[in-house]
């Protein structure tokens, strides 16, 4: 009985809840699968130190049915990992280790590897070399869902032509489409948040091939690990905390299990909650776990560290920018880091104005978590809001009432941070706190400046276009006109035509 | 187009103030600076009233129109049209304004969009070389206005130049009409006075009961705002015979600083021609607002327009504000709040007007306003 209750969690689990983990269509299924699996080749590239090349590539194998190919130039996978990368599906994840990292975004690539799995019955399939001493392997592995554990089936020698590397192969249902919400526009703006990346697609069409350069050789810093920060705690957080912690006594767990908290704000935080220092975390009761909270939001404690941030720098941004987009005039602006509800964060915006881009239309907007487009519930993000929210018009766009401005642009909006309030369990759109949506609308007001003076200097260039075109149109007729009164000869009507231009474009003061 | 033979001398040398002009242009160009024409500023802001000659008299105001990206496609009309003119003169042509608006449709990016736009580079250009639009082969297409009455004009004949006695007392019920130049005219005439009347209804009424004859006078319909053909009529027939001109318009702000005050004084938009085209000697019969009281008139509200014009000339007309007389009546007007048409006086009896008040006016000349 026990057995059979945990095959039906597996798959149960999986089925009911494919709409919160990103595979409730088609088409999004596709997105999602490519997308857990550049997530974890990014991740696993910068954590060793590797510029990422990713070769992506999508082959039709029968109607509605794909083989999905991701390779990186990764650290590669030894065969130990493997059931920690593919099983995460059951494992619960690090919540009180805080870092910056694109992880947050799903629950991992063996959703993916499962959802294939359900609906073509057929293994993933990881074939990865660790190091130029070593052979590379190709391992097919199925999720045992008896035991919820992958199982390799295969595991064989192979030729691998660089010294390290990984490449996963996921057959799936699925559906290829272009637009919006396609894997075309998630691999673009990929490669725009993260300009240190090297992207080749072929996708299911011959013609369906992009190329995306790196734009920056500089991989983005190091974001470390912080403790959680305790105006963010709430109890029943806090209750798992003192279950989970190795500290004995209350005031040590306080003073190890979160940041910012020394002997002394400990010592405060137990007193206002009338709680003994000695006491063991494990006997706090909920009742004392909420008066430890209540006590935490009396007493003062500094705001969290920042370095656990890794934004992704207005230069870069930039140099982004100008590598994916023709445009006129780019800018950036990156924000200090500022902390809602006891988590840093830090927001980012840049734009790229002008060019070839048409310009009756909403300006294009791409969202940004952690580095990764957010390509859904664009309505419900904060991001989207704050942009709505701008008073475009003071900055030289058109923009009517409740939409987006328009104009020849895209913007581009990221917020980074050690834990992004998503508003659900799918991670596609931002929760509006106060705080995110004060910093994101100090960054674009920032940025407008920086728009309006490109757009009225262009303005300014117009005008004088125009004026020139103007004058020249009726000079000719000055010509005509004194050549009929004058009797002159056509030379001499040129002459005056032509003096007279450069006389008006000299006295032209612009 | 109708041709005439023009005799008049300024002819060529209207062609060869067109030429300098245009070599003074030309030369400004050649030396890389930017040209300019100066233009006297047509408005009444740039008159002075002159009451011993009786009209208005320009000022020396200029406006210079120099050459920048605002005023190149004006400049170039205007270039345009003096080359136009000039072609007119030569060729002893005339165009009307109408016709020069049409013409300038083969100026491509030069034309005129607009006839009020042609008439307005017309006028600078008769004002920048201070002649009679006539001289620059320009003619207006409105009529001059209407006479019957106690007049023989003299004209000509334009083929035989054989002498033409025109009778304006057989039109029957309908009236000779003033040609648009006025120059070539004799008068003959045993008329008391020069009845000037502002509406054809008016002029209808006293020429079918033949008031020119038992007044003996001449009447003469203006139609609104005199042309200057009218004027011009009006004042040499004035000046020749010494005739008194009585000028009998409706009781508004219109008919008082525009109809009345061009008349007498002239305009402010063709100043430099004022001289020619006044009739100094003209005084004002009715109807007055003191009129509206005595004869118990039915009138009408003033408009804002009617008051915004009286409080405008109170302040910015030279003529209104030399006259206390007419400043009184202004203010009057503008405090009754009211005003009133000539053929209201049909309120007391169709022939009222006939009967009782010109005889009644005409028994107190010195009552009429100057």
């Amino acid at each position: 009985m026990a057995a059979r209750q945990r095959e039906i969690s597996v798959s149960e689990f999986f089925t009911k809840n494919r709409h919160l983990l990103g595979f409730d269509s088609p088409t999004k299924a596709l997105l999602t699968t490519i997308k857990e699996a550049v997530d974890n080749s990014l991740d696993a590239c910068e954590e060793a130190g590797i510029l990422p090349s990713l070769e992506i590539a999508i082959q039709p194998v029968a109607e509605s049915r794909f083989r999905v190919e991701v390779r990186d130039n990764g650290p590669g996978i030894v065969r130990a990992q493997i059931p920690k990368i593919f099983g995460k599906l059951l494992y619960g994840s690090k919540f009180h280790r805080l870092r910056q990292s694109r992880g947050q975004q799903g629950i991992g690539i063996s959703a993916a590897g499962m959802y294939g799995q359900l609906t073509t019955g057929k293994p993933i399939v990881i074939e990865s070399r660790t190091s130029r001493r070593k052979p590379a392997h190709r391992y097919e592995l199925v999720i045992d869902t008896l035991r919820n554990q992958p199982v390799i089936k295969k595991d064989l020698e192979v030729e691998w032509d660089t010294a390290h590397g990984t490449r996963v192969t996921i057959e799936l249902e699925g559906t290829y489409k272009k637009g919006r919400h396609g894997v075309e526009t998630y691999l673009r703006q990929t490669a725009l948040a993260n300009p240190h990346v090297e992207i080749h697609f072929q996708g299911p069409g011959e013609e369906d091939v992009l190329v995306f350069r790196r734009a920056s050789v500089h991989l983005p810093t190091e974001a470390l690990e912080i403790q959680p920060h305790p105006y963010g705690v709430e109890v029943g957080l806090l209750l798992r905390m003192l279950k989970e912690t190795q500290a004995r006594r209350l005031n040590t767990f306080l003073q190890t299990e979160f940041s910012r908290i020394g002997p002394t704000l400990a010592q405060r935080i137990v007193d206002g909650a009338e709680l003994q220092p000695k006491s063991s975390p494990k006997r706090i009761t909920a009742e004392g776990a909420e008066k430890l909270v209540a006590s935490i939001r009396q007493v003062r404690i500094p705001a969290p560290p920042t370095n656990c941030l890794s934004p992704i720098g207005e230069d870069r941004l930039l140099a982004s920018l100008k590598e994916q987009i023709e445009a006129d005039f780019y800018a950036a602006v990156s924000r200090s880091p500022a902390v809602y509800r006891g988590n840093p964060f830090q927001v980012e915006v840049a734009l790229a104005y002008g060019g070839e881009q048409p310009a009756d239309n909403l300006i294009s907007l791409y969202r940004f978590a952690n580095r990764v487009p957010l390509l859904y519930q664009q309505g419900g993000c904060a991001l989207f809001k704050s942009v709505l929210s701008t008073n475009w018009k003071a900055y030289g766009l058109q923009q009517s009432r409740g939409a987006l401005p328009s104009g020849p642009m895209i913007l581009m909006a990221h917020v980074a941070s050690v834990w992004v309030p998503f508003t659900s369990e799918s991670k596609e759109a931002v929760a509006g706190y106060d705080e995110i949506i004060r910093e994101m609308k100090l960054a674009l007001q920032e940025l407008g400046r920086k728009l309006s003076q490109h757009v009225k200097r262009a303005q300014r260039r117009r005008d004088a276009d125009r004026k020139r075109a103007y004058i020249e149109q009726y000079i000719p007729h000055i010509g005509i006109a004194l050549q009929d009164i004058l009797g002159l000869s056509k030379k001499q009507e040129a002459e005056i035509v032509d003096t007279l231009t450069a006389t008006l474009a000299r006295s032209r003061k612009m | 187009m109708p041709s005439k033979k023009s005799s008049k001398p300024a002819a060529s040398s209207v062609a060869k103030r067109i030429r300098a002009e245009a070599s003074s242009i030309r030369t400004k160009i050649l030396q890389r600076k930017t040209p300019s024409m100066k233009f006297p500023v047509r408005s009444l802001s740039n008159v002075i009233y002159r009451p011993k000659k009786g009209h208005f008299e320009i000022k020396g105001r200029k406006k210079e129109r120099t050459l920048t990206v605002g005023t190149v496609k004006t400049f170039a009309q205007t270039l345009r049209m003096m080359a136009f003119s000039k072609e007119l003169v030569e060729t002893d042509d005339i165009a009307t304004k109408r016709e020069a608006y049409y013409v300038s449709k083969n100026w491509d990016d030069a034309r005129f969009n607009e006839q009020p736009e042609s008439d307005t580079v017309i006028d600078d250009v008769e004002a920048l070389f201070g002649v009679n639009r006539e001289q620059l082969g320009f003619i207006p297409e409105e009529k001059g206005g209407d006479v019957a009455g106690q007049l023989v004009v003299i004209d000509h004949d334009r083929e035989t130049g054989e002498s033409l006695r025109i009778d304006c007392t057989r039109f029957g019920s309908g009236a000779y009409s003033i040609p648009i130049s006025v120059e070539q005219l004799k008068f003959e005439t045993s008329a008391e006075f020069i009845l000037a009347i502002e509406t054809a209804g008016m002029f209808q009424r006293l020429v079918k009961h033949a008031y020119w004859r038992s007044a003996n006078c001449i009447l003469i319909s203006l139609g609104g705002v005199p042309t200057r053909a009218c004027r011009r009529f009006i004042r040499r027939l004035a000046d020749d015979h010494h005739l008194p001109v009585y000028v009998f318009v409706d009781g508004d702000p219109y008919g008082y600083s525009n109809i009345y005050r061009t008349l007498k004084a002239g305009s402010g938009n063709a100043a430099h021609l004022n001289e020619f085209f006044c009739v100094p000697q003209a005084r004002f019969l009715g109807v007055t607002p003191d009129d509206i009281e005595e004869y118990d008139l039915p009138t009408h509200p003033l408009k804002d327009v009617d008051v915004k014009r009286a409080k405008d000339a109170l302040k910015n007309d030279p003529f209104i504000q030399h006259h206390r007389l007419w400043q009184e009546a202004l203010q009057k007007q503008i405090r009754m709040g009211v005003r009133v048409e000539q053929q209201a006086l049909a309120k007391h009896g169709l022939n009222f007007v006939i009967d009782e008040y010109l005889p009644r006016k005409m028994a107190n000349k010195k009552a009429f306003l100057p």
